[in-house]
């Protein structure tokens, strides 16, 4: 299934594994950031909903 | 970000981050797919049913990561400095985010197109690096992309980081398009001309032609497929910090 890269095998493999690899590298970051990102926000949102909603939970109690 | 919305009337509501967070989210998964076929579809075209080339020998298979990476590299500039514009004139955050999202994605293609090249010039050139008008110009683009990257980290307030930055980005077009037409301004240099062009006769042979179009197509997917995360992550980050700030000052 390889093909006969010849003498030339080794400047080929190496261009491929730097190019794949940096792209994976990119990627990978990218997706992680994401999901930190959109983990934190999550955690804030809720925490203020529940901040909110208890507030809203003594005003009505005290009326 | 639950509230209904209504049918955009102009582009310009697209620069609307719920518009643009509902927008993106849906086209994700069909652009990670259209670009996971594309590229894997013409990069394994390239590498294992392509013949090797008369004089490069099986070296001219690098042209399926080095051309698409090196278009990438300079057309992200191009990208940023149109997003960065938007910001200047109009003031819409998510162009200025955008702006942001792509700098890594740019330096890591120029990246690329530097060390493959080099690998590539190596066995044909004789030497793995010339101060070649290209090729120079290509180095003080990825200079300046890690410019625009460390402005961006040091400077505080996100706004005045977006202007500085945008003006940043308008002068480094200058090497964005140097980098494109360097051989056409100087022609002189070890580059050769361009692999596809709109001249038939100019272009890199119809066995070579076609998986290279496809690896191109494979590397924008990959491009617009980042963009649409990164940016989706630096308004979530962005939501972020106000909410925090918000929390702070109550």
């Amino acid at each position: 299934m390889m093909p006969d890269l010849g003498k030339y095998a080794a400047d080929v493999l190496a261009a491929y594994a730097v190019s794949l690899g940096l792209i994976a590298v990119l990627l990978i970051v990218s997706l992680r950031q994401s999901r930190k990102t959109r983990t934190a926000l999550r955690q804030v949102e809720e925490s203020r909903q529940a901040k909110a909603s208890a507030q809203q939970g003594s005003a009505t109690g005290n009326g | 970000m639950s509230e209904r919305l209504t049918r955009p009337t102009s582009l310009w509501e697209y620069a609307n981050p719920r518009r643009f967070m509902a927008l993106s989210g849906f086209l994700l998964p069909w652009v990670a797919i259209g670009t996971a076929a594309t590229l894997l579809i013409g990069l394994v075209w390239g590498f294992f049913f392509t013949p090797d080339d008369y004089r490069q020998g099986s070296t001219v298979k690098i042209i399926y990561v080095h051309v698409p990476s090196a278009m990438i590299a300079i057309n992200c500039w191009l990208m940023m400095l149109i997003t960065s514009l938007v910001w200047l004139i109009r003031r819409h955050h998510v162009s200025a985010l955008a702006a942001k999202a792509a700098a890594p994605i740019g330096a890591t293609m120029t990246v690329i197109a530097l060390l493959t090249g080099a690998i590539w010039g190596q066995p044909m050139w004789g030497t793995w690096w010339a101060w070649d008008p290209r090729l120079t110009s290509f180095l003080i683009l990825f200079l300046f992309y890690l410019g625009y990257m460390a402005l961006w980290a040091a400077v505080e307030n996100p706004d005045t980081a977006a202007e500085l930055t945008s003006v940043l980005c308008i002068v480094g077009s200058v090497f964005a398009v140097l980098s494109r037409y360097a051989l056409v301004f100087w022609n002189q240099g070890l580059h050769q001309g361009a692999s596809l062009s709109l001249d038939k006769e100019e272009n890199v042979s119809d066995v070579f032609y076609w998986p290279l179009l496809l690896c191109i197509a494979g590397f924008v997917g990959f491009f617009i497929l980042l963009i649409l995360i990164r940016t989706r992550t630096e308004v979530r980050a962005r939501r972020l910090q106000a909410l925090i700030a918000r929390e702070r000052m109550a």
